[in-house]
């Protein structure tokens, strides 16, 4: 018999300012199949919980309504704690009148009675529902780490010095991703290579970890605990077990083409590194550039130019996976008025990063693209893509702020004497020592720094005009310098974009990766055994990079840890005698959950196809089961018997003549 | 514009990785909407059957919404698409059955989108009062 229990929160005065919570348990009193109703103030409390133990206890009651917040905050709460008291997980429905009511809506008559309706349809389809027993699946101790910058690198590290073992896949020839591009870092000025560098070799030599560069995941199906991933290992044309990184083909490569990792600053060979430091310090052949004319391979002296290599496939199982693709700056070019692309000397921030690198394209100087000369005068624009809804995207890029003062800095050591302006909306230097940073720049330096906007530049005389207007005096204000450098905002990669399709993970409005929850599930996803680290998730500085590396790695290691973990059971489930093996549904699965089997038939006896469900793959979307025309294949948990219910739940709400006649008048 | 009917009902059928999620942001930051909404959680749009639509306006709601994450952005991959194509093709038939094309309606809300999610409702709405009251499957109307 069904004995239902439902329990109404208050939620302080979040649900009961504007829901009458009385009058809802009273109505629920009244529902099929309900026993026992009733309100408490926070039912997620300890108090609120020990209410519902004890009238499971005294009522006997075999499943409960929880009217409450959403059900993605206390679902697992309240269906824990039945599972706790001897009722099946799956006995528990969450009506949510908070979220969907009493915080969207002011009328209390129209919201109190759309929260009894909610309840009714609640309280409907958990009679409605079965006892449902999770799956259980082993887990595959291996994680992969997609992204191999500094916040991948960090997670991986974690994760194999926990003793786990770690894939890592990065696209580019080598690990580092933007870090490796800077001089100094914020705000302590350490030299970015003399800390990235240990770390990105530790990866290369770690025992548990297998590097896989110039590498991307083409497929991944499964679930938590076994994702299946398919790799393509992008051939380099040379053998990497050979290469000692001698750099002796790179000497005698006769082609020079644009280097994209110093900006189009200098010339690269078509065999090439990317940076002395290359993780691993192995050349790769741009084939779109090479002639084949054989000089590499002529001074290699172990012979490991493959001229024929292909491509490689790695197939894998990893118990969970770590996003970490990263960021991209904004390209400038959708600000005209700026004149990037047009005027040689009005340059990127990761142009103005690589200058100042001492090994870098122009050793160290920053110097003019159009000239070679060194400027005088240098204007600094911040914002540039960020903050602006018109031209770029209208949130805030959280270290621009912070590399323009380092810019500010370096470029006074490196030249001193040299007039700099910044132009700015404000400063953000939220970190711990940031402001103080800033405050050092602006009194070391002499810098001017402008609050307003710049509205135009333009290239006359060997001299960039830069008119703006200081917000601060109201005044226009116009600048001539040698050089303009803008402080691009950060914006999601196209390849995050990419890896998001073949991992199904969500994105915002922007582009960026969805965490979980914003505040408390900061590097979880919708997926679960999917974690998101770094500038992939939101623009980030290196130390909030690194962190969200070592949650990510930690939450994973909390995966890791089990032998086996328990899988929802809503998967999707075929009635084979009623299957007329249309095929529908195996065409339709995303996931190749289904195949086709014989299937002796208890009438008449013979062997016909069916569908069945492959339960490891099924991922319990119900696509099948909307496109099977018996209906003979169906989702547990969202059956659309479940789904019915609810809609006539939902009907007599309408039709306030629960005796089942249709009225013409509906509501009273 | 005409003066909306307050007692029109919605099933809303919502995906609860996108559309779900949207309306509880509309929530937490307190975007208010008018109360005609009854959400219905799915775990994709892709699992809609037209049969959900047709039970729900049997049952007396004045008009079906189905909501799922945009083109592209699928936690299941693809099942939005999927009922995107079906409903289009289901809503050339209701004309024929004498349901007005208004009160089938879909929609793209992303988990992020608190603000789209109290437009669309209106909308709907809107377009649903434009045919006034459901009364197709009352007695007396054959
Ligand atoms: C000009 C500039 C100066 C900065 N200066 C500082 C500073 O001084 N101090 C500071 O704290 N922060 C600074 N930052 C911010 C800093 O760059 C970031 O915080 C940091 O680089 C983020 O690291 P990440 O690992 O998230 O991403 P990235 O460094 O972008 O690394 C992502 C990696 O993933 C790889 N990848 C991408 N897609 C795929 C794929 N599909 N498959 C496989 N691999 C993939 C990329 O090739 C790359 O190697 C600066 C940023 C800029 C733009
Ligand atoms: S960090 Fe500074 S420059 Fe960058 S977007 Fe934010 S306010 Fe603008």
């Amino acid at each position: 018999m069904l004995r239902i229990g439902v329990f109404v929160c208050h939620c302080g005065n979040n649900i009961a300012g504007r829901v009458r919570v009385e009058d809802v348990a009273k109505a629920a009193a009244d529902f099929p199949g309900v026993l026992y109703s009733t309100t408490s103030m926070y039912m997620c409390s300890s108090e609120g919980q020990g209410l519902i133990t004890d009238m499971i206890k005294k009522h006997n009651l075999t499943k409960i309504v929880v009217a409450s917040c959403s059900p993605n905050l206390h679902e697992k709460t309240f269906r824990g704690l039945a599972e706790k008291n001897g009722l099946n997980y799956y006995s528990v429905e969450i009506a949510n009148i908070r979220e969907q009511v009493s915080w969207v809506h002011d009328d209390i008559d129209k919201a109190t009675e759309k929260a009894i309706d909610i309840v009714r349809m609640a309280v409907a389809k958990v009679s409605h529902g079965r006892p449902l027993k999770k799956r259980s699946v082993k887990v595959t101790k291996r994680a992969l780490v997609i992204g191999g910058g500094i916040a991948g690198i960090q997670a991986a590290l974690d994760l194999a010095d926990a003793g786990f073992k770690v894939t890592m896949v990065e696209k580019e020839p080598t690990i580092g991703g933007k870090m490796a591009m800077f001089d100094k870092t914020f705000p302590t000025l350490d030299c970015s290579m003399c800390i990235l560098t240990p770390k990105m070799v530790q990866t290369r030599d770690h025992e548990n970890i297998e590097l896989l560069t110039f590498s991307e995941v083409e497929e991944l199906d499964g679930h938590v605990g076994e994702f299946n991933a398919k790799i393509r290992k992008k051939t380099r044309y040379v053998d990497e077990e050979l290469c000692i990184g001698c750099g002796a083909c790179e000497k005698v490569c006769p082609v020079k083409t644009e280097s994209t990792f110093n900006q189009g600053l200098v010339k690269r060979k078509a065999i090439y590194f990317d940076f002395p430091q290359a993780v691993p310090k192995v050349p790769r052949i741009d084939n779109d550039k090479c002639i084949k004319c054989g000089a590499c391979a002529k001074v290699c002296p172990k012979k490991c130019i493959r001229y024929n290599q292909k491509d490689e496939i790695f197939k894998r199982t990893f118990g969970v996976v770590i996003v970490a693709t990263g960021s991209e700056i904004f390209d400038d070019s959708a600000y005209g008025e700026y004149g990037y692309g047009k005027i040689p000397d009005v340059i990127t921030s990761l142009q103005f990063e690589r200058m100042l690198v001492a090994g870098g394209p122009t050793d160290g100087k920053v110097l003019r693209p159009s000239d070679g000369k060194v400027p005088k005068s240098v204007v600094f624009i911040k914002c540039v893509g960020s903050r602006d809804e018109k031209k770029g995207y209208p949130y805030c890029s959280r270290v621009c702020c912070m590399y323009t003062a380092k810019h500010v800095l370096l470029l006074n050591e490196h030249h001193p004497g040299t007039d700099i302006y910044v132009f700015y909306i404000d400063i953000r230097s939220f970190g711990k020592n940031y402001e103080e940073f800033v405050k050092r720049v602006q009194d070391e330096t002499g810098a001017l720094y402008l609050r307003g906007r710049v509205s135009r530049i333009f290239d006359r005389d060997g001299k960039l005009h830069v008119f703006g207007t200081d917000t601060l005096t109201g005044n226009q204000v116009k600048v001539d310098a040698d050089m303009v450098v803008l402080a691009n905002g950060l914006v999601p990669a196209k390849s995050t974009r990419k890896i998001a399709r073949v991992l199904n993970l969500s994105k915002d409005t922007h582009g960026w990766l969805n965490e979980l929850h914003p505040k408390l599930a900061p590097v979880e996803t919708a997926t679960r055994g999917v974690f998101i680290a770094g500038t992939c998730q939101g623009p980030k500085d290196i130390p909030d990079a690194v962190a969200s590396g070592s949650a990510a790695a930690s939450r994973a290691m909390s995966i890791l840890n089990h032998s086996s973990l328990e899988l929802e059971p809503t998967i999707a489930h075929v009635n084979q005698f009623l299957c007329s093996g249309c095929e529908n549904c195996f065409m339709a699965c995303p996931f190749g959950a289904i195949e086709m089997v014989d299937y002796k038939d208890p009438n008449t006896k013979k062997i016909r196809r069916v569908a069945q469900v492959i339960e490891s793959k099924c991922t319990g979307c119900g696509v099948c089961s909307s496109v099977c025309p018996v209906p003979a294949i169906d989702v547990s948990g969202f059956s659309a018997e479940d789904v019915f219910v609810e809609i006539e739940a939902l009907g007599k709400g309408i039709r306030k003549n629960d005796a089942g006649i249709k009225t013409n008048g509906k509501k009273k | 514009m005409a003066k909306r009917n307050d007692d029109l009902v919605i099933a809303a059928i919502l995906c609860k990785w996108c559309s779900y999620a949207g309306a509880d942001l509309a929530g937490t930051s307190r975007v208010k909407y008018p109360e005609n909404v009854r959400v219905i959680k799915v775990p994709c749009s892709g699992r809609v059957s037209p049969r959900f639509a047709i039970k729900a306006l049997y049952e007396g709601a004045d008009g079906v919404l189905i909501s799922g994450c945009h083109p592209g952005d699928c936690h299941y991959s693809e099942g939005n698409m999927r009922a995107r194509r079906r409903m289009f093709t289901f809503k050339t038939l209701t004309e024929f059955m004498g349901i007005e094309e208004e009160r089938i309606q879909m929609s793209w809300v992303s988990a992020s989108e608190a603000a789209k999610w109290k437009s669309v409702v209106e909308d709907v709405l809107d377009t649903v009062n434009r045919v006034g009251r459901n009364i197709i499957f009352e007695d007396g109307n054959e």
